[in-house]
């Protein structure tokens, strides 16, 4: 059967997204959206994570035996993890300054996990490459949606810092909506984090349903 | 079905086990390739924190290196960064420590031969982010005022924010986090004054 590769990239980015469909990863979803560029570089690196994790899952996924599947995932999950951490410290460390909190903190988040056990293991190494890819863009898309709602209404501000994270030449991004002592502080502090994430929730069912689509309740799945 | 996964135990855990050997040598490398490269980054982030707390003009060696270690009245050990000018030493920085209102905030201080402070900058915190934050430099130049400032100069009983009847601003609806930083501040001078010939001995 030939794998539908738009199927993938519509289930990662929203039909089926990490955060807004099936609510995984809620702890970094809700720490690091504190601003739309922590939640974009948090949903970056993380991506980059589910890529090489979901990559190797499925390269090795013959020789991984059930009793030992999850240990050995969490380790390739961690292995990845430390690899970035690394690598991201000594040769991007502008970057670093600004991400180094976060990076360790993928180990925590379940999404990578579930998208291992319920689709890299059974997939080949091409699909399951994608579907790493598209899980983690769908993660950082809303990171970045969490992250600019609680931003605006906390701070005022859209992608502030930008420039630290992608290089000086986005310093366009950064935008002041509104003046600073305008924001309601609670929007940044974690009450925010948890309204925004289900407020955002209950617009992309609003959004399916108005495009008739079912609600995907189920938790996850693969193809 | 896999032939593999009819067998026992054992299988499951050579296959665990060689996945760890794997990874671990894996990781072991990456470590070695790019362990020079994170001590480099590690040593200009120090000099870039002593830089803002220590001015250029006041040394011709590097504070980085040029450290020993103390312990303050608790007990606790600090590092002494000291800044010198053809041997003799200039300024001296080190890390303080307050109490905020979430916990623990840490400081670079740099104090000069006469015991005046050259600058403070906020290493790290967790008050609150738009109310305590403001002692960091990207967040507002409070932290400036102590530029100069010494333990005569505002008196003892001055070292104290106006609440208390000190003469340092609180902000907005935040006099814990200025309150705690005045006194990790006052703290840092007076570990000074109880130790400036250790500290400026040239050795």
């Amino acid at each position: 059967m030939a794998t539908d590769y738009g199927r993938i990239v519509r289930d990662g980015l929203w039909d089926n997204n990490g955060v807004l469909a099936m609510l995984l990863g809620m702890c970094p979803t809700m720490a690091m959206t504190t601003s739309a560029t922590n939640g974009l570089g948090m949903g970056l690196a993380t991506a980059v994570v589910m890529a090489a994790s979901s990559f190797m899952v499925a390269a090795f996924r013959n020789y991984i035996t059930r009793e030992v599947r999850i240990p050995v995932y969490i380790l390739i999950v961690a292995a990845n993890v430390t690899f970035v951490d690394l690598t991201m410290n000594a040769w991007m460390h502008e970057l670093y300054k600004v991400l180094g909190l976060f990076i360790p903190l993928i180990v925590s988040n379940c999404l990578p996990l579930a998208r291992l056990e319920s689709f890299a293991s059974k997939e080949p190494v091409l699909p399951s490459l994608m579907d790493g890819i598209f899980m983690g863009l769908g993660f950082t898309l809303a990171l970045t949606l969490i992250g600019a709602v609680r931003e605006i209404f906390g701070s005022g501000t859209l992608f502030a810092d930008a420039s630290l994270l992608l290089g000086p030449a986005f310093k366009f991004m950064e935008l002041r909506i509104m003046p600073a002592d305008m924001g309601v502080l609670m929007m940044i502090l974690p009450p925010g984090g948890f309204l925004v994430t289900g407020l955002v929730v209950v617009g992309k069912r609003l959004l399916d349903i108005r495009a008739g689509k079912g609600i995907q309740m189920a938790g996850a799945h693969s193809v | 079905m896999n032939p593999l996964m009819k067998q026992g135990t054992l299988i499951h855990a050579a296959i665990l086990g060689v996945f760890c050997l794997g990874f671990g040598i894996f990781l072991g490398l990456t470590e070695l390739a790019t362990r020079d490269a994170i001590a480099a980054r590690a040593m200009e982030d120090r000099q870039n924190s002593l830089g803002q707390v220590i001015p250029a003009s006041l040394h011709d060696n590097n504070p980085v290196i040029d450290n020993l270690t103390m312990q303050d009245a608790e007990g606790n050990d600090i590092t002494i960064y000291r800044a010198r000018k053809a041997g003799q030493v200039t300024g001296v920085a080190y890390e303080i420590h307050g109490s905020g209102y979430a916990g623990h905030m840490k400081f670079m201080l740099g104090v000069d031969a006469e015991g005046r402070v050259l600058g403070v900058r906020a290493l790290s915190h967790k008050e609150t982010p738009g109310l305590g934050d403001k002692i960091e430099i990207k967040k507002g130049d409070w932290i400036l005022q102590f530029a100069g400032l010494s333990l005569g100069n505002p008196p003892a009983e001055k070292w104290k924010v106006k609440k208390d009847g000190g003469q340092f601003d609180q902000f907005t609806g935040a006099t814990i986090t200025p309150r705690g930083t005045v006194t990790a501040i006052r703290h840092g001078l007076e570990f000074f004054a109880a130790n400036q010939a250790k500290l400026l001995e040239v050795r």
